[in-house]
């Protein structure tokens, strides 16, 4: 068996604000590639909190982290900033677009600062992303001249950018009507399909989750299915 | 993080908000255009004073001081050696106004090198007498060609010419409040009274016009040859020696070792002229303050700005950190928009900043008290451009330095757990 992407090890995590509280509990998970996992539960069971742990965002948390096999407890923040940027894309209920940047500009960002191809290329690799989003004719569009919808389409372009190895979603289609909702829907069936993309979403749409190929089931703080 | 996507994200930064940029390179601008220049028209001053006083006095003078023997007898006998003794109501001796074995003198400096040249003098008190009235004053005996080459005499000739002095015998150039005062035009001929006594016509060839009235008032010069005769002196009498240097600096200690090796007294152009150089440095001190403040307000403007920007900007700076980018990119992303504000605010200053003082150089100012000025003095000197730039480039630097290391601990999971 191959490594897996993705492991959390035992992982717990205390908030201290206003007491001492243990949001999760012990929670072990590992992520094959090509999987697309969901991840739900009630709202405040500490899903979000789980996922910006396993996105490396939070540092702050007991237990071990391992992507590609690699632990990330001991990096400086530089270097994990560094691991997101190649290894992680993000979509999250709000899009971040930043509005200075044409829609084109915005997915090229997370490229530029890899570094790892010339501008050129990275410019028709983004036009490529957009096209596989069906939204390759906003490229050169202001980012807030488009529609809820197009943006967050613009958002899961820039995280599929540098080819990430997982992309980690936080109720991405909780700020979209159905349609929408639906066609992002879609979408992270074709990456999984077609590009055999591996994907971590979270979400509290049950009919959503049921479509994908695995669910984490969370109870306060604890995994109760998976 | 490369420098191309640095500039990229600072440039996209600085255009969303580009109407508090503009405010905050303006406050730039003006702190640096401000600087640029207090210190040309300060410097410029400065460099007028020392001229006139600094350029014409001699850096070394030697002469003999009126003033009691060193050697009291008392002190001398065996008997008081032991003792502390005060004298009372001691006189000063029949000192020798004149420098003893000048020629010599002179010549011994002459070869010294750090000398930039030597010119003999003889200052003798006289009285002036066109008419009834007598004024007091002195006369400077000069060698008028030597003392145009080291201290600029010809600048201050204000009727006449400095040549007549020679070509024309028992001539005199006078001070031109002096002159005022007796009504006396060049070509007449005045009377002049030694302190013995002696009464001698000279011819006015000139006026002189330091532009200290002080100086004006009693100030006239003559050839060395002429005030020799008119004081009845052999023509060795010589009473100062003036000695320019080639650094100046170096006159007190100079000044000290001449004293000694040829037993005059000699004075120093730092001692002679120290309130001089506290008005230069007072002068300095404000140009630097003014501009201090004035930046120190821009970088305040800048600081809020940044401030504001990163408060406005949370939502990208967590996502560009979530996306990759380290903290200590995002605060140099900040550092940089500062920097270019400074920049962009400080090149234009540098512009403002000369053609103010050059501006500023075309307002007359004319006054009796200085002859060879037309308009106000302004030194443009490019250290200050430099010093300049570097002024606003620090202040922008360190006004970003604490926003910008804000915007770099922003922890991007605070950010968007809050959407
Ligand atoms: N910064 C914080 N300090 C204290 N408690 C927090 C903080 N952030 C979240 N929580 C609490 O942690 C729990 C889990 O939050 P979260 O992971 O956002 O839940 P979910 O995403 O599953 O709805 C919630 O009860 C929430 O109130
Ligand atoms: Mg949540």
């Amino acid at each position: 068996m191959s490594t897996p992407i993705l492991e959390a090890r035992r992982i717990s995590k205390y908030f201290y604000d206003p007491v001492k509280i243990k949001i999760l509990k012990d929670i072990s998970i590992s992520i094959d590639k090509g999987e697309f996992v969901s991840v739900i539960g009630k709202s405040g069971c500490g899903k979000s909190t789980l996922l910006y742990i396993l996105s490396t965002m939070d540092t702050d948390f007991e237990g071990d982290l391992l992507i590609d096999g690699v632990s990330m407890t001991m990096k400086k923040e530089a270097q994990l900033a560094a691991v997101r940027n190649k290894k992680i894309g993000f979509v999250f209920q709000f899009h971040y677009l930043l509005h200075e940047y044409t829609v084109l500009g915005n997915v090229m960002l997370p490229a530029l600062k890899l570094n790892k191809y010339s501008k050129e290329e990275i410019e028709s690799r983004a036009i490529e992303k957009l096209k596989i989003l069906g939204i390759a004719h906003l490229a050169n569009k202001r980012s807030n001249r488009i529609s809820g919808g197009e943006k967050q389409r613009v958002a899961i372009a820039r995280a599929l950018i540098n080819d990430p190895h997982i992309i980690m979603c936080d109720e991405p289609t909780g700020n979209l009507d159905k349609t929408n909702s639906a066609l992002v829907f879609d979408i992270f069936m074709q990456l999984t399909k077609e590009f055999n993309q591996t994907l971590l979403v979270v979400t509290h749409d049950n009919n959503f989750a049921a479509a994908t190929d695995r669910i984490i089931e969370m109870e306060d703080g604890c995994i109760i299915r998976q | 993080m490369n420098s191309k996507l640095l500039l990229n994200v600072t440039g996209s930064l600085l255009l969303a908000r580009m109407r508090q940029s503009i405010v905050a390179a303006a406050g730039v601008t003006f702190g640096i255009a401000m600087f640029i220049t207090m210190q040309s028209f300060m410097t410029g001053l400065n460099k007028l004073l020392d001229g006139l006083v600094i350029n014409r006095t001699p850096h070394i003078r030697l002469y003999n001081e009126v003033k009691p023997n060193d050697h009291q007898p008392v002190n001398e006998s065996q008997k008081y050696k032991g003792s502390y003794n005060f004298i009372r109501s001691l006189k000063a001796s029949n000192v020798r106004l004149s420098i003893y074995n000048s020629g010599y003198i002179m010549e011994a400096i002459k070869k010294d090198d750090r000398v930039a040249g030597v010119t003999p003098r003889i200052t003798a008190r006289a009285f002036f007498n066109n008419g009834v009235v007598d004024i007091n004053g002195v006369i400077n005996g000069i060698d008028a060609d030597q003392e145009s080459s080291l201290f600029h005499f010809t600048d201050y000739i204000v009727g006449g010419k400095v040549a007549d002095l020679n070509n024309i015998s028992n001539s005199i150039i006078l001070g031109k409040a002096l002159a005022e005062t007796m009504l006396v035009s060049i070509d007449d001929v005045i009377q002049v009274i030694t302190a013995d006594g002696n009464r001698y016509p000279l011819k006015v060839v000139g006026f002189f016009q330091s532009g200290i009235r002080d100086i004006d008032k009693v100030q006239s010069f003559a050839t060395i040859a002429t005030t020799q005769k008119i004081l009845g002196r052999p023509g060795n009498y010589i009473t100062d020696i003036e000695i320019k240097l080639k650094n100046m600096d170096a006159a007190p200690a100079m000044a000290r070792e001449y004293k000694k090796r040829y037993h005059t007294d000699a004075e120093d152009i730092q001692t002679a002229n120290a309130q001089y150089e506290t008005g230069s440095n007072v002068r300095l001190v404000i140009s630097y303050s003014v501009a201090f403040t004035l930046l120190l307000v821009a970088g305040f403007g800048i600081y809020n700005i940044l401030n504001m920007m990163i408060y406005e900007k949370m939502d990208s700076i967590a996502i560009l950190k979530a996306t990759g980018f380290s903290g200590n990119d995002v605060k140099n992303i900040f550092i940089a928009i500062s920097v270019s504000i400074g920049i962009a605010g400080g090149l234009p200053g540098l512009l403002f900043g000369y053609l103010l003082a050059t501006g500023i150089n075309q307002i007359p100012f004319q006054t009796e008290a200085l002859p060879t000025l037309k308009t106000y003095p302004v030194n443009h000197n490019p250290v200050f451009y430099i010093v300049g730039i570097l002024f606003a480039l620090l202040t922008t630097y360190l006004a970003g330095l604490f926003p910008a290391r804000k915007a770099g601990r922003v922890d991007p999971v605070d950010i968007i757990r809050g959407k």
